[in-house]
């Protein structure tokens, strides 16, 4: 394994890189609302329907042993993948957002009760603030937030006298889709531990973009999506600690998830099983699979340092422009997700512009609106790299705003 | 797409006309698009059941902002039944594009701003004679 990407030879391997939007070449910067697919993955979905589909798990004939075994093998690969020490605690859910309300219904409906607290932070995407409200509301339990700095870091400072009272959890997301701030989630899991809280972190900007270890975050639950790694949409995992898992109350509940089932009771199957009801998404799951065979081959030390070069690059390039103001924290702190505004321009207006040169970028509140109001921000414009982005997209990015600056202003 | 950024839009957007307030307004109703942050208000000032002044205020992109200029500048002199006809395709016509279906929300939060201030209006008409 080379430890230096080669950004040409990666965009091969992704076939929309290839296309050209309105008579340009395209330029994808909105990575961390989803990435493109390399065709290792897109190969792998449709052998699997072609030749190898079955379904899981009940079959007694050989198409559904293979593709139950294929499956399974999805789970450890995920498993290794994040460092997990038992590949019991992967299931696989819809994606992030499934994976959190899975916590907030089976873990927190059966854990938090009146007069109970639920520590959020003030940068959280709506996936990892909405659960966590609905439950508040319904048992009672008062959500508090950790405030963020000017910087757009969160204020350490605050969390010892926020975490000392009845706090259940800690729900912090590892990095921010809109700050791209990435938080000190060990640090703040040791200290939630220390107070009697466990500790869910959002890793849905993270584990795609940076080697995630779960026993060294020391978190107890990690939900991340396979659509932003590389992998196809209707798959994402929730990772929890066994013995959490084990306690809990099934989610959905329906085929494939039980032990027995009388008339009057049943008894639910272990974990993972458990939290898997119905025929899960296994064609999915095989191309998540894949997705993550070409991230390890590529390398996630590799993709993290090209990613950290060109947000270094990009923040610099875009620092000359006196009319762009950028959110967040400088390169170094944060993953490759820069949210800006420019002075006049309505992030819409400038989204649109783009597109007319090829560039996809994403505007508006990036499913972060208490983090906007706290900002004091409307909306906001977003570009967000992956591992097939290159410093001359960038360049032609700045030029584009250029554009458009003269456009509007006439 | 390069039509959406005309240069009559772009003029309503840099120039707006009707900007502004009115006090004691007949009409005076505000919406948000909550995916953009967009921010509409029209004050309509009615003689006779006619609208003899109109002003917008708000926030906006050059879409929604030239969408409340150009549609302030078109409603004086209507009365309002004739306000209440207006359909979504007289404000594409009125800006002159057919916006995709993202853009077409800021196109018609004007619109849309406007029609709910004389529902609004009506109601409280009827509510007055009952």
């Amino acid at each position: 394994m080379s430890t230096r990407l080669d950004p040409l030879a990666i965009r091969a391997d992704f076939p929309t890189l290839a296309r050209q939007v309105n008579g340009h070449p395209l330029i994808y910067f909105d990575n961390a609302a989803s990435s493109q697919k390399p065709q290792a993955v897109i190969e792998a979905i449709r052998v699997f329907y072609q030749s190898r589909y079955a379904s899981v798990h009940r079959g007694i004939y050989t198409l559904s042993e293979e593709a139950t075994a294929a499956y399974e093998r999805v789970r450890d690969k995920i498993a290794a993948f994040i460092k997990a020490p038992d590949r019991r605690g992967i299931v696989f859910t819809r994606n992030a957002t499934e994976a959190i309300n899975l916590v907030a219904h089976s873990w927190g409906r059966l854990n938090v009760g009146r007069g109970d607290r639920l520590l959020v932070t003030e940068m959280e995407h709506h996936s990892n603030l909405l659960p966590w409200l609905l439950l508040c509301r319904e048992v009672g339990a008062e959500l508090i937030y950790l405030p963020i700095t000017d910087e757009g870091r969160l204020d350490l400072s605050q969390l010892d006298r926020l975490l000392d009272g009845p706090v259940k959890l800690v729900a912090v997301t590892h990095a921010s889709n809109v700050l791209g701030t990435v938080n000190p989630v060990c640090e703040i899991a040791a200290r939630a531990h220390a107070a009697g809280a466990l500790v869910l972190v959002d890793g849905a900007q993270s584990v795609p973009h940076l080697p995630v270890d779960v026993e060294a975050l020391g978190c107890d639950f990690i939900a991340f999506s396979g659509h932003k790694m590389c992998g196809p949409t209707g798959i994402g995992v929730l990772w929890g600690r066994l013995e959490l898992l084990e306690d809990m109350p099934p989610f959905l509940v329906g085929g494939g998830m039980i032990e027995r089932v009388g008339r009057t009771d049943a008894t639910w199957a272990h974990p993972p099983h458990k939290f898997e009801a119905g025929t899960p998404a296994i064609a999915e799951a095989i191309g998540l699979g894949a997705a993550v065979d070409y991230l390890e081959k590529t390398g996630m030390e590799v993709i993290y340092a090209h990613e950290q070069a060109l947000t270094a690059y990009a923040m610099e390039q875009l620092s000359t422009l006196p009319w762009v103001h950028i959110v967040g924290p400088p390169a170094g702190e944060r993953i490759g997700v820069i949210a800006f505004t420019m002075a006049s321009i309505h992030p819409h207006d400038l989204a649109c512009l783009l597109d007319r040169e090829g560039i996809a970028i994403r505007a508006g509140l990036h499913c972060a609106q208490p983090l906007h109001e706290k900002l004091g921000l409307e909306a906001t414009a977003r570009v967000s790299f992956y591992l097939y982005n290159t410093c001359d997209e960038v360049d032609r990015l700045v030029s584009a705003l250029q554009a458009a600056r003269r456009l509007i202003h006439g | 797409m390069e039509v959406l950024y005309r240069e009559n839009i772009l003029d309503h957007y840099r120039n707006p006309r009707n900007e502004g307030t009115l006090e004691d307004a007949d009409i005076s109703h505000e919406l948000d698009n909550p995916l953009c942050g967009d921010r509409i208000r029209i004050d309509i000032r009615l003689k006779d059941g006619v609208v003899t002044e109109a002003r917008f205020s708000g926030r906006g992109c050059v879409i929604s902002i030239a969408s409340a200029s150009i549609l302030t500048e078109e409603i004086v002199g209507k009365s309002v039944a004739e306000l209440h006809a207006y359909r979504d395709e007289d404000m594409f016509r009125l800006l002159g594009i057919t916006p995709g279906p993202v853009r077409a929300r800021c196109a018609l939060l004007p619109l849309q701003v406007l029609k709910e201030g004389i529902s609004r209006l009506r109601d409280e008409e009827q509510s007055l004679r009952a």
